[in-house]
């Protein structure tokens, strides 16, 4: 075995290869690889954390259904109520509007009579004033009458 | 299968120059060395011998070259990735980029227990770096220096030798492991101080009446750690190669399947080793982190 100079040489590459190493080489992969168990890190928090947040929506969403079911039937509740509420409203009107037309025909007819009556009292004097005539045949004095004529159709 | 037929091919060339096993073997286990000879002047070694006259003070340019050339590849090409990387769904070569950081950060979050941010940095290094240099080993043996051999013949070197795989030099391993052992006094003096770590020696594990036992039995401790670990690793690599050796200058044409059955075993081995010394460094750095005991 000869010893020769080679292992100083050897043993000083061994050192320079060292630092070499230590300084420019394996930095390098250490940041890589702590850089991607990092990023691989925040994906698996990501994921859990996504998922959380489906259940919580899921939750969010069965919750507001049932709301949403409970808001539904009390809007049917107060359109069915509305509902019958206008129906016995439209009634109510409708019988008030019958008495009004009702009423109103009522007098019409008290009208029609009146206006009948006062025909009837001027064409009445009329007739008894010319019978009258026919019986008396002018011997009566004719102002004289009237007055009692006029007393007469007042009377009737 | 291809670069098995060719290592065949340059294995019968050699039994045509009647180059013996032996002198096969050996060329393929020596250094391109470049050093101070004898009379003082610095050049490249052109034989075996001249190499061996050199000593301590040369170089072995071809393990060096190649330590250097596969560490600063991987980390040129572990930045250029890691510069590009995308935080979201990674590509494929980043996707496997990262799962050998993955592996090695996993490796020394269980193994580790203190906290040091150079010693996961350092792990990946060691690691991918051994990795890649003990791959060398399933290049068929005699393509790179027969082409090393050629290029050498330009300036008269054509009898070089051009080692390949950096890990099957033990200076190559040794050089790494002291580099551990230092880490680990470092680290040992650090956390215990220097008197905790003295004292450690020598009160563990008998007391302080025992204290020369304590020295003889912890001392070899401490020493044996660096020294198995870079012979742990030279061995099963130069082992290997050895093998692979034997196979290519003994069986001829009969190589192939052994060089294959061999070849496949060795992918076990590759990883293994570098794993195995990854791990160790991770228990000695934990160990010399660990703050000084009170009884």
């Amino acid at each position: 075995m000869d010893i020769t100079l080679t292992i100083i040489g050897q043993s000083v590459a061994f050192f320079v290869f060292w630092w070499f190493c230590a300084k420019y080489v394996w930095p390098l992969f250490m940041d890589v690889m702590e850089e991607r168990r990092q990023k691989i890190a925040d994906g698996l928090e990501a994921a859990a954390r996504a998922e959380k947040d489906l259940e919580l929506a899921q939750a969010k969403s069965t919750d507001q259904l049932k709301v949403a079911k409970v808001e539904a039937a009390g809007i049917i509740d107060l359109a069915n109520k509305r509902g019958s509420q206008i129906v016995e409203e439209a009634k109510d009107q409708a019988k008030e509007e019958a008495k009004r037309i009702i009423a109103g025909a009522q007098a019409d007819i008290e009208q029609e009579v009146n206006r009948a009556k006062e025909a009837l009292r001027a064409q009445v004097s009329a007739i008894a004033i010319a019978g009258a005539e026919k019986i008396l045949e002018g011997s009566i004095d004719q102002a004289a009458n009237e007055d009692m004529l006029n007393k007469l159709a007042s009377e009737l | 299968m291809a670069e098995l037929a060719e290592a065949a091919h340059a294995a019968a060339e050699h039994g045509a120059e009647s180059q013996t096993v032996q002198e096969y073997i050996s060329h393929h286990l020596s250094y391109l060395t470049y050093g101070r000879f004898p009379d003082g002047h610095w050049g490249l070694a052109h034989t075996i011998e001249e190499a061996t006259e050199m000593g301590f003070m040369s170089i072995h340019v071809d393990t060096m070259g190649w330590s250097l050339f596969l560490g600063a590849a991987f980390l040129l090409f572990f930045r250029y990735i890691g510069k590009r990387a995308s935080t979201g769904v990674p590509s494929g070569i980043q996707n496997f980029v990262e799962s050998i950081f993955e592996f090695v950060e996993a490796r020394v979050n269980e193994g580790f227990i203190y906290k040091n941010p150079y010693v996961a940095p350092l792990c990946l290094t060691v690691f991918v770096w051994i990795i890649l240099m003990n791959t060398m080993d399933l290049v068929p043996v005699d393509w790179i220096p027969e082409i090393a051999m050629a290029v050498g013949g330009l300036w008269g070197l054509e009898h070089m030798s051009f080692k390949v795989v950096p890990t099957t030099d033990p200076n190559i391993t040794m050089g790494m492991s002291i580099s551990v052992f230092f880490l680990i006094l470092y680290y040992s003096i650090k956390s215990k101080g220097l008197g905790g770590f003295l004292s450690e020696l020598a009160f563990h594990p008998f007391g302080k009446w025992m204290l020369p036992f304590n020295l003889i039995i912890e001392i070899p401790t401490l020493f044996a750690k660096p020294i198995s670990l870079g012979l742990r690793l030279f061995g099963n690599l130069y082992a290997g190669e050895l093998l692979f050796l034997l196979i290519s200058g003994l069986l001829g044409v009969y190589q192939l399947p052994a060089h294959f059955v061999w070849a496949v075993f060795h992918l076990l081995v590759v990883p293994l080793q570098a794993f195995v010394f990854m791990m160790l460094t991770i228990v000695y750095l934990n160990a010399a982190h660990e703050p000084v005991e009170h009884h």
